[in-house]
């Protein structure tokens, strides 16, 4: 790989040690993909921020970073963290994991990081535009990147996003190339998609589709004309989760598809695979959920005032956890919809999800509109799990 | 150069030099939950390595696997002094390079492990990615 002269003083040290072991990490990753050279990132979302995930040994390396002289070079945003910043306490979170969440912020801070602490970076500080290279990691957000925004980046890992930030560069490999950036294959959606659950489930059956056939095509998703923010996002989280994908193609929604040729291979996704799909995510009955959540990917505020709407004046029987970023939050409590929310008992989770949070096994089973938060309720935190439509998620955690 | 020594000429992923003994799996492997930090023990169920330490070797492997947290997890076994001495693989994937990079570990890959047995006192040039086998087979330096 051709490094500039400023990347090899980088990589000499000359520019502190984070700098140096940043740009040793890009350097090995640019060997590993074959990469010819380094391009310059326009922003950067880092992961690996909940000391649930990180641990002992992630937070030391952070601290090790920071004390490093560890400084970005471009905007740098977060992913969400293991609690709610503020109010982690009502969150039942326990002190001593606290402490050292907010030692993990405070290093990243340190850093010159802005702690968004939320995986829809784009609806707050950091929206890309057409045709930027970037270095994300989080998966939803870097297929929302690719596929809705037209700006490019691979599915970045901690350690490589941060890197990236404090050197200003990624290796030129994957997604940054024209060449596997083309759709490998036409999906053709017949089920009718009315919910945010409906897309996520659909993203479910796409992307186990691609993973059993071992295929890491690019789908051209045919029959999704239009769908909103909240649908897309959703869509992002689980074709990601399910399928690894770093993009797929939505025909007059995709920016990059006007130039692309829609591949002859096909399959369909019918209404009973989605149906399949919804019910696969779906092993806990009804009156057994005891956790009920919304907002994975994060609430937008639309969403957030829906909520609201069907909460005002209502009680919550169960622990219910609305998460969202804070920039969401602070509009909430302006426009009200905080105190309709907090009135019925249900809580606020800002900065953090049911993903990341450390809830493993405290509770039996839950509730949400998200396929992703389904996998995750599942695999890491082994609870049972309900995919309902977004309103009959509120409307089961009711008192009846 | 000992006689009857075999060197292996591969491809640096992290430089430093380091000598062990070969600790040979022919499975790839998740340091994040499949290693135990504190001890150096693989815990992975059904893993051809199961139960066996992997500090202080030089640990040979086809390619890495699993959680990408698995990078963090080698930068906690060295600070606890449970790392391996150095790693080979046939092909390295970014949590084992990462890994590597993060604490300090030599890393060499694209090396023919078929020649690389159990218990081989190995030195590594993690720089030139080379590998040299001191005394094929006996473990003894």
């Amino acid at each position: 790989m051709i490094l500039t002269p400023e990347e090899q003083s980088m990589l000499a040290g000359d520019h502190g040690r984070a700098a140096q072991t940043a740009m040793r990490i890009l350097a090995a990753l640019g060997k590993i993909y074959g990469a010819r050279r380094m391009l310059p990132v326009r922003s950067v979302q880092i992961a690996g921020v909940s000391y649930d995930n990180l641990g002992e040994a992630g937070l030391e390396w952070l601290t090790e970073m920071a004390d490093g002289g560890g400084k970005v070079r471009v905007p740098a945003t977060l992913n969400p963290a293991g609690m709610d910043l503020e109010n982690w306490q009502a969150l039942g979170i326990p002190a001593d994991f606290a402490e050292k969440q907010l030692r993990v912020i405070e290093a990243f801070t340190r850093m010159g990081v802005t702690p968004t602490c939320t995986c829809t970076p784009y609806l707050a500080c950091n929206l890309p535009q057409a045709g930027e290279t970037l270095a994300w990691a989080e998966s939803s957000a870097v297929c929302y990147a690719n596929s809705l925004l037209g700006a490019r980046t691979n599915r970045e890992g901690g350690p490589s996003a941060l890197a990236a930030a404090l050197t200003g560069r990624t290796p030129e490999y994957g997604m940054l190339l024209d060449q596997n950036r083309r759709p490998g294959i036409t999906v053709i959606v017949t089920a009718p998609l009315v919910d945010t659950s409906d897309y996520g489930a659909l993203g479910k059956n796409i992307g186990e589709r691609l993973e059993a056939a071992g295929r890491k095509a690019i789908p051209w998703i045919a029959g999704v004309r239009e769908a909103t923010l909240e649908q897309w996002k959703s869509l992002c989280a689980s074709i990601a989760t399910y399928g690894g994908l770093a993009m797929f193609y939505i025909p007059g929604v995709t920016p990059e598809a006007a130039g692309q040729t829609p591949p002859r291979e096909s399959f369909t996704v019918t209404a009973d695979d989605l149906r399949t799909a919804k019910a696969s995510l779906t092993d806990a009955n009804a009156g057994e959920a005891d956790f009920f959540s919304l907002g994975c990917p994060h609430l937008t505020l639309p969403e957030v005032a829906r909520i609201a709407g069907l909460l005002r004046g209502k009680r919550v029987a169960k622990e219910f956890w609305i998460t969202t970023s804070r920039p969401v939050k602070l509009e909430a409590d302006r426009l009200g919809y905080t105190e309709a929310i907090e009135a019925s008992g249900a809580k606020f989770a800002v900065d953090t999800c049911c993903v990341v949070a450390p809830i493993r096994g405290r509770f039996r089973a839950m509730a949400t509109d998200s396929a992703k938060a389904c996998y995750y309720a599942s695999s890491k935190n082994k609870f049972k799990t309900r995919l309902l439509d977004f309103d009959a998620v509120v409307n089961e955690a009711l008192e009846k | 150069m000992t006689p009857g020594a075999v060197v292996l000429q591969g491809r640096s992923i992290h430089p430093g030099s380091a000598q062990g003994e070969a600790l040979v799996s022919r499975m790839g492997i998740s340091f994040f939950g499949g290693v135990d930090p504190e001890t150096g023990t693989v815990v992975e169920k059904g893993h051809d390595l199961e139960g066996q330490r992997i500090s202080g070797k030089v640990l040979v492997f086809p390619t890495g696997k699993g959680s990408t947290v698995g990078s963090y997890t080698l930068y906690r076994m060295k600070k606890t002094g449970t790392a391996p001495a150095a790693i080979l693989n046939e092909e390295c994937e970014p949590i084992t390079a990462v890994g590597c990079i993060l604490a300090g570990i030599p890393c060499v890959d694209r090396l023919p492990l078929d020649r690389i047995r159990p218990g081989d006192f190995l030195r590594i040039d993690g720089t030139a990615g080379r590998v040299e086998s001191g005394n094929p087979g006996t473990g003894i330096p």
